[in-house]
């Protein structure tokens, strides 16, 4: 029997020739990531630790990777002291992959571990955040756990008890039309299959459209793979993996990759023709309440993000700069662009994107997660609402309950932008 | 063994933001979630941060208990207070989390019981000590019931640290 793309990886990480849905497995780890919350993580590792007369030592720094992305810079003491208890541990451990408060190697952690090459093919990557899944774009088998589990995997390098999981294999026939894009992709699929659709299995995504896909697009559609219940989200790895890996991340030793067996057994095919597809948007609250742009045009939207783990690389900050370019963002509507990484946000500078959307009256703010959580920055008036690129609409996701919550592709929110309603893209040329 | 008796009935789909409010998520550390547990469920919390609830008692739910967010704290802040939920069956994530931090949980599909009925654990019975009634119980995949049973993963993971490494 034919195994997935994860059933053989997961069969490699454990050195065996087959695993079936379901086994429960020990892998070993090759990346362990963190952002803010590794303060827990690091509270939970030293009680592991306690009363076993042994100095508490991580098993491996190389593998472990920290970025602060959450609350940068820090917005309350708490935070600013939980950052500081991270720093010196890091430096105490050797851990190299660090990414501080820090204007030239800062970022996302989703976009910060993809460019700097920490992630490759075949690769064991957990983090402590749902939206690890990310990384199956450059076909890593990569997945959220809690913050006790990363203790247990800082002290074993282990992962304990993962189950083979069941995986769900997505086919992108055909070419996007004009101003339709992997956001829009990602988000039909979840309104289709329901935000429980993929429960506890993978999304393996394949077909044509995903073939000539960049991979900054791949990581859109593995990042929110979780919002259909997902585990995880993977694209088989290929010759734009390794082109990526090459000449955006760095990578510079031979990269060695595999395919899913032609005769694996998917619990489930899902076929979807890529020109058929217009803009969508996820309206609120709930990321799977999916419509077509046309339905919900002409909606009143008072703040417009652009950015996050999810839209906020090179090529979403430029569709945004080239719709926005020599026009103006409409008056009672505020636009906050994220960039994902400083390395973006240095080369959008670079390309005059940045001038672009400020002189149209964008405020460019510093990469982070922002406004995603609610946490930090952006937070919504009462009964005001926004459209973003980010991955969820949940109520109170922007800081304030009373605030509704539109989800689109960098394209739409930049055509919004402009007329202060939400807009068709395709009308904004 | 356990035995306990019943000190709060709630209903399905309970979201972790019920359990530990998203207000109280800067709050992380096990030692200092407890007092946010059910925080707006005034009276309950009230109980509970007055210790008027003993260790060992039992908060009865339906469906679904834990969805929603992944939040660790919903699982920490009832160990905390060594609550035993029994649920007709609980979320994928809460269940992972609540397993790793040693929360006791019996997941019992048919269970009936009121606020204040004595429930018993009986090998794979639940039974009702004031209805007299019993109910059966679904177990846990052994692997993580080797979890619950070192007390939660860090006193299992200590243990295979000392075992395997050296």
């Amino acid at each position: 029997m034919g195994m997935t793309y994860v059933q053989k990886l997961l069969a490699r990480a454990v050195g065996k020739r087959e695993v079936a849905v379901g086994d429960v497995l020990e892998p070993p780890v090759d990346l362990a990531m963190s952002h803010e919350n590794a303060a827990l993580v690091l509270n939970q590792f030293l009680e592991i630790y306690q009363g076993t007369g042994r100095e508490a030592r991580v098993w491996d720094p190389s593998r472990i990777a920290i970025i602060f992305d959450h609350r940068v810079p820090a917005e309350s003491s708490k935070t600013a002291s939980n950052q500081k208890k991270v720093r010196e541990f890091v430096a105490s451990q050797g851990i190299a992959k660090f990414h501080d408060i820090r204007g030239d190697i800062g970022g996302i952690c989703h976009q910060i571990l993809p460019e700097n090459g920490y992630v490759r093919p075949g690769a064991v990557v957990v983090g402590t955040d749902r939206h690890t899944t990310t990384h199956g774009a450059l076909g890593a088998f990569a997945f959220g756990i809690g913050a006790t589990e990363m203790a247990s995997v800082w002290t074993l390098g282990r992962i304990l008890n993962v189950e083979v999981p069941a995986t769900l294999k997505v086919v992108v026939n055909g070419a996007f039309r004009d101003d339709v894009y992997p956001k829009d992709l990602i988000l039909y699929l979840i309104g289709r299959i329901s935000a429980e659709g993929a429960n506890f299995k993978v999304i393996e995504f394949h077909g044509p459209a995903i073939r000539s896909m960049p991979t900054s697009g791949r990581l859109v559609l593995c990042n929110m793979s979780v919002e259909a219940g997902a585990t995880g989200g993977v694209v088989p790895p290929d010759a734009e993996t390794l082109r990526y890996l090459g000449e955006e991340a760095g990578v510079r030793e031979h990269v060695e990759t595999f395919a899913p067996d032609p005769d694996a057994l998917y619990d489930q095919v899902i076929e979807i023709e890529a020109g058929s597809l217009p803009p969508q948007i996820a309206c609120p609250h709930t990321v799977d309440n999916v419509k077509p742009v046309d339905a919900v045009k002409g909606t009143r939207v008072h703040q417009i993000v652009v950015g996050s783990c999810t839209n906020g690389r090179l090529d979403d900050i430029e569709v945004a700069a080239r719709i926005l370019k020599g026009r103006k963002v409409a008056a009672g509507t505020r636009l906050l662009v994220f960039p994902a990484s400083w390395r973006i946000y240095h080369e959008a500078m670079d390309r005059g994107y940045l001038r672009d959307l400020m002189d149209a009256g964008a405020v460019v703010c510093n990469p982070g997660c922002g406004p995603r959580l609610g946490v930090h920055q952006g937070a919504l008036g009462d009964g005001e609402t926004a459209l973003a690129t980010t991955n969820r609409n949940f109520k109170g996701r922007m800081g304030n309950p009373a605030g509704e919550v539109y989800l689109s592709s960098p394209a739409v929110a930049a055509a919004s932008a402009l007329t202060g309603v939400i807009s068709d893209p395709r009308e904004a040329h | 063994m356990l035995q306990g008796k019943v000190v709060r009935k709630v209903g399905d789909d309970v979201s972790t933001d019920i359990i530990y409010p998203g207000r109280y998520m800067a709050t992380v550390l096990p030692t200092e979630t407890p007092q946010y547990a059910f925080a707006d469920d005034a009276e309950f919390n009230q109980r509970l941060r007055a210790k008027e609830i003993p260790p060992g008692s039992i908060l009865v739910a339906g469906k679904n208990f834990g969805c929603g967010s992944s939040r660790e704290q919903a699982a920490s802040c009832l160990k905390g207070h060594e609550l035993v939920v029994v649920a007709q069956n609980f979320a994928r994530i809460f269940l992972q989390n609540a397993i790793n931090l040693g929360l006791r949980m019996i997941i019992c599909p048919t269970v009936e019981a009121g606020e204040a009925d004595e429930l018993m654990l009986n090998g794979g019975t639940l039974v009702n000590r004031t209805t007299g009634k019993s109910f059966p119980i679904v177990s846990l995949p052994k692997a993580r019931q080797a979890i619950i049973d070192a007390g939660g993963l860090i006193p299992y993971t200590r243990r295979l640290l000392v075992e395997r490494r050296t």
